[in-house]
């Protein structure tokens, strides 16, 4: 499905801040895998997704999805394939509109979009439908304005319109860092609920190392641009933070004392 | 205020109100401070007076609205494909609309409209004749308001909209939003180009200058529609812009009236213009100002009490 080879990404080449943010990474995603991401502050997880995404153009390597060369696509044209959650619960919305009308963009992702009526009777059934699936209260609301909603809402709604139009690749940055504990718990229900559904392949990264070894089918770890670790099946069952730890310093060589890592 | 007077103003205020509703796209749609206002009115004025003296007055509106479009577009290129500042690409194209509206004038800084048939004949011969001044602007902002509420709220209306809220929700939906910022400019940019060609039509002249400070008034228009009309909904958002730019027209008519200079006009329009956009931070300042001398008031209290 996603196929990353040996990828590069620098910050500020041949300055004194140059940076290798990704370092000759390569990454294969079978269909309706659902991987997490872990690793310290800046060890690429995040530069990784906006590799994928279309952010930033890799410095070298190439992208694939569903078998096609996307490494010089542009953001918007990959968006159509791939749906996305940012850790800012306002960047995945648009405030002064209304739920109804941020579903509509999202609804008409894979099509040009033209002078056609943007909401029509029948798709605003079907967004209510979506809506009370959340079990947040939003298919009454769904003419308020998206600025009235709380982070958690927002993030939830968000997650509905990265996936209302199935996504070849979900991608999940932090998304759940914002939000106060109960409605972190509650989005990543959401989370695990909308991609069992959807059997949508993901990848999320997370700095809740419980969370990364709870959710998904395989774990990875990252240092300074690379995997370091890569845990599936059995291994990964018998895996806890503990242990995961203990590999992080043996394999990087440094003492996990990340502040942002949730340990339990 | 006479009832001559007062018409007038309305029948300025409706024409000016295409202008506003322009800037509305700009500023408030997409986010947006274009300043190519002020070069895509006169280009508008310019095209008319041009059309009208060759005897097409009603192509010349049409005319005139694809002018301001290209204007539009210009800025927008300038700003996503180049990288420019909004502000900036803005007054690039409106500095070198200069020289263009100039070229289509033919060199001359003033044409005159005298006698020459305008929009504003269509309704001769008929009852209304003596009414078309006010007829006519009234039936095209109608039918402008009702096409901009149904096209923002199309697919492309939807995304546009979306643009100004949130240019990276916008590409993460799949819609590039250098498209929208170039379609949104250029419908702004055409609506006041329209303006100026009906304005020219109006008052029977174009002048190269007559753009000087269109963005400020746009913005007054729309500032002043917003706090007494609300901003609930789009349709009410529209008519909040109409009615402001209307108003706007009222109260210069007046302080003409009460013998105020039209030099000072400008200055007048530059001082609402900043009071409007600074509302929020005095009145955020006179909350701050009241809770202190609450506080202060209180403690007074307190201590007379204990003393």
């Amino acid at each position: 499905m996603l196929k990353i080879e040996t990828i590069t990404k620098i910050f500020s080449p041949g300055s004194i801040n140059e940076k290798k943010a990704i370092d000759n990474l390569s990454l294969t995603l079978d269909k309706g895998e659902f991987v997490t991401v872990i690793g310290g502050n800046g060890a690429g997880k995040s530069t990784l997704l906006n590799c994928i995404a279309g952010v930033l153009e890799t410095d070298s390597g190439k992208i694939y999805l569903g078998g096609e060369d996307i490494t010089y696509m542009p953001e918007y044209k990959r968006s159509r394939y791939i749906g996305r959650v940012f850790q800012d619960p306002l960047l995945g919305t648009a405030f002064d509109m209304t739920i109804e009308e941020n579903l509509a963009i999202a609804y008409s992702k894979a099509k040009t979009r033209g002078l056609a009526p943007g909401i029509r009777k029948s798709q605003s059934k079907l967004f209510r439908e979506k809506l009370a699936r959340l079990g947040l209260g939003l298919e009454n609301r769904i003419q308020q304005k998206v600025g009235l909603l709380s982070g958690g809402q927002r993030q939830a709604l968000t997650l509905l319109l990265a996936t209302i139009v199935k996504p070849e690749l979900l991608l999940l940055d932090e998304h759940t860092a914002a939000l106060d504990p109960a409605a972190s718990r509650q989005v990543m229900d959401l989370t695990r609920q909308l991609i069992m559904e959807h059997q949508l392949t993901t990848i999320m990264v997370t700095h809740n190392m419980k969370n990364a070894l709870e959710f998904g089918s395989r774990t990875i770890m990252m240092h300074e641009g690379r995997i370091i670790l890569d845990l599936q099946g059995r291994e990964r069952t018998e895996m806890t933070v503990e242990k995961l730890i203990e590999h992080f310093s043996r394999k990087s060589g440094e003492v996990l004392d990340n502040d942002r890592l949730l340990l339990i | 205020m006479n009832v001559q007077v007062l018409f007038g103003s309305i029948e300025l205020g409706m024409i000016y109100a295409i202008m506003a509703l322009g800037v509305f796209i700009s500023f408030r749609t997409l986010n947006m401070p274009d300043l190519t206002v002020d070069g895509s009115f006169v280009l508008g004025a310019a095209v008319s007076a041009v059309m009208c003296t060759s005897g097409h007055p009603q192509a010349a509106l049409g005319t005139a609205f694809l002018a301001g479009c290209i204007a539009g577009s210009c800025t927008a290129l300038l700003h996503t494909k180049l990288k420019i500042q909004p502000l900036l690409a803005g007054i690039l194209v409106m500095l070198g609309l200069w020289s263009v509206n100039l070229r289509v004038m033919a060199g001359k800084a003033n044409i005159p409209l005298i006698n020459k048939t305008t929009v504003f004949n269509l309704l001769d011969g008929t009852a209304l004749e003596t009414y078309a001044t006010m007829i006519i602007p009234a039936a095209i902002i109608i039918i402008l308001m009702l096409l901009l509420y149904y096209f923002l709220k199309t697919e492309l209306g939807l995304v546009i909209r979306a643009t100004g809220d949130n240019e990276q929700m916008v590409r993460a939906l799949g819609c590039n939003t250098d498209w929208t910022i170039l379609i949104g400019l250029a419908v702004a940019n055409g609506l006041v180009a329209l303006s100026g060609a009906m304005i020219a039509q109006y008052q029977s002249f174009a002048d190269i200058t007559m753009g000087t400070g269109m963005v400020i008034i746009g913005l007054a228009s729309v500032i002043i529609g917003e706090v007494l009309f609300g901003i609930k909904s789009l349709m009410r958002r529209l008519i909040a812009v109409v009615l402001g730019a209307m108003l706007y027209r009222l109260v210069i008519a007046a302080a003409y009236q009460l013998g105020m200079s039209p030099n000072d006009f400008k200055l007048v329009s530059a001082l609402i213009v900043a009071l409007a956009l600074s509302m929020p931070v005095i009145k955020e300042r006179y909350q701050i100002w009241k809770k202190r001398r609450e506080n202060h008031a209180n403690h007074l209290g307190e201590e007379r009490k204990n003393a």
